[in-house]
């Protein structure tokens, strides 16, 4: 395992230009998450229209893998529904976390990529920021509320 | 090097974990501040002590009970040595935290008052900040803060100010952060001038630098034993003689009490009132050996190995395009935190990792200090005597390849 395979060229591209960038100012949720041991920080603000994602932006400063995870993700669950983005959430989490790593997952498409994580038990926590956010996000939603909470 | 000294090579040799490859690479340990390698004098020690005397310490009357007290007691015997103590005045616990703990539970509790001011500096490790947090918010005591100047040192221009009315100040010798040496013996003899007690942060200098409680003046003094080739769970707290005398246990329990009743209990004196339950004796051994170990190539050598090493770590990461490198650009400690542009520090570790290189990356448990600077976290190199100039300019090398691939 060298670690050109975890810093893949589109790992790399999304960290130094992270797609959906930026404040949303119409947000019906937004959820802060934090690695304290770390110092990578996000936040990660939707607009759900009923259970439709109708946008989905983040801010936050991190490590290549933690900005990129955060990128790739705000790609594949905007204008899908809370149930599709639910479906990618735990695929995501199961690549990275399951005690047996999972057959590969077409669903996940480029998400894929962070599979090398698996091996860099440290750098899982900068994979998986965002996706906790997102499911503090989806979660709040069903109480209709904005929560501020880390999601760590 | 001065006739009949171990070169460096040679003294390298005595720590056998550094003798491996990582990842393929030959291992470059520059994670030292976070804790040491161990010799194999300290190793041996504390084996021997397990295959041949192991026994509960001052209650057994048989042989190997006598051998474990004897060599319990003539580790803290050694150690007071070490810093100039007497053998009273040294407190076994399981390292800095934890002799800060007991300052902040045992001392402040019985002599800060609601209003009392806890005077701190802004580049404290947590566990010089959290302790008297705690006790802020038991007690309603005040914290006070030196600030830092841009360059990373002690903003001294308002200390008459900041100490005034201080009962306790608590200060770190070395930042394990930014490298910055404290003026530890004007500070002490300042706050002592101005009427405060004052505890010494060790943890960074105990190992590197020489070191006498009484010449300081202060009046504790905490330090980690795996901070300084010593095992880990094993650390000391200095307290000095009068104050010890009259202060009030920390944990209570077996070995710190000289006679129960069901209705109370007489304390034995310092230091057993402050060693509740079974010691960590082998752990104390262990350290004991390693002041000694430190001893024999000597602190005064160690520490100008230490200033080659920081002066040299700091001119080869000076060259690597985008670095920041945090703390003070001259006298310094053998420990440089950086942050580089193109690179998060998590990315920075992980690919000094593949080259068997071991930085650390994070906030180094002074979270508060990185905020001030701006710095959501950085890479840390920190040296130690056994490392040597090559391994420092691999490091270049290294760090060079690192930016160039996240540029």
């Amino acid at each position: 395992m060298n670690l050109e395979e975890l810093y893949q060229e589109v790992i790399l591209d999304h960290s130094k230009r992270p797609r959906n960038f930026g404040p949303l100012p119409d947000a019906t949720v937004t959820v802060r998450g934090d690695n304290p041991s770390c110092g990578d920080e996000i936040e990660l603000s939707l607009k759900l229209n009923g259970d439709q994602i109708e946008d989905v932006k983040f801010t936050g400063q991190g490590c290549a893998i933690c900005m990129s995870s955060a990128s790739l993700l705000t790609l594949k669950v905007k204008k899908k529904d809370k149930a599709q983005a639910e479906v990618l959430l735990k695929g995501f989490k199961d690549m990275l976390t399951a005690p047996e790593a999972p057959e590969s997952n077409e669903a996940l498409g480029d998400l894929q990529i962070f599979a090398a994580v698996r091996r860099f038990p440290q750098r899982v926590k900068c994979a998986t920021l965002s996706w906790r956010a997102l499911e503090q996000a989806l979660e709040a939603h069903a109480g209709s509320v904005t929560t501020k909470e880390p999601a760590s | 090097m001065a006739a009949g000294e171990r070169s460096w090579e040679e003294i390298r040799k005595d720590f056998p974990v550094l003798d491996q490859e990582v990842n393929g690479r030959k291992l470059i340990y520059f994670d030292n501040a976070a804790t040491s390698q161990k010799p194999l004098s300290v190793i041996e020690a504390m084996t021997h002590y397990y295959e041949h005397d192991n026994a509960n310490v001052h209650r057994g009357l048989h042989e190997l009970s006598n051998r474990a007290t004897a060599g319990y007691e003539g580790a803290r015997a050694r150690l007071a040595a070490y810093l100039g103590a007497q053998d009273e005045e040294i407190i076994f616990t399981r390292g800095t935290t934890e002799s800060i703990n007991l300052v902040a539970r045992a001392w402040g509790e019985e002599y800060l008052k609601a209003g009392d001011v806890v005077l701190l500096t802004e580049m404290e490790h947590h566990s010089n900040i959290v302790p008297w947090q705690m006790l802020a918010q038991r007690r309603g005591v005040k914290l006070r803060f030196i600030p830092i100047t841009p360059e990373g040192t002690l903003d001294l221009s308002n200390l008459d100010q900041l100490l005034d009315g201080v009962k306790l100040f608590s200060f770190v010798h070395i930042s394990n952060s930014l490298g910055t040496i404290n003026p530890a013996a004007e500070l002490v003899r300042r706050a002592k001038a101005a009427g405060a007690t004052v505890l010494v942060d060790a943890a960074q200098s105990a190992g590197h630098l020489p070191l006498d409680v009484k010449e300081l003046g202060c009046d504790f003094l905490a330090l980690s034993g795996h901070k300084m080739c010593g095992p880990t769970g094993i650390g000391l707290l200095y307290g000095r003689r009068e104050i010890l005398d009259v202060m009030p246990p920390f944990h209570g329990g077996g070995e710190m009490i000289s006679t129960v009743t069901f209705e109370g209990s007489q304390y034995k004196p310092s230091p057993y009132r402050f060693e509740a339950g079974t010691p960590a004796i082998a752990e104390a051994i262990g350290l004991a050996v390693a002041a000694e170990y430190i001893d024999g190539i000597g602190r005064a050598r160690i520490w100008e190995h230490d200033q080659l090493l920081a002066k040299e770590g700091l001119a080869v990461l000076s060259q690597i395009p985008g670095i920041r490198i945090l703390g003070p650009l001259d006298h310094r400690a053998g420990l440089v935190a950086f942050t580089l542009q193109s690179a998060h520090a998590h990315d920075v570790v992980s690919m000094a990792d593949q080259e068997g290189l071991a930085l650390r990356g994070g906030h180094h448990c002074t979270q508060p200090l990185l905020r001030k600077l701006g710095v959501p976290a950085s890479s840390r190199a920190s040296f130690a005597f056994y490392n040597t100039v090559e391994e420092i300019h691999r490091m270049g090398e290294i760090l060079k390849k690192v930016q160039t691939f996240f540029a």
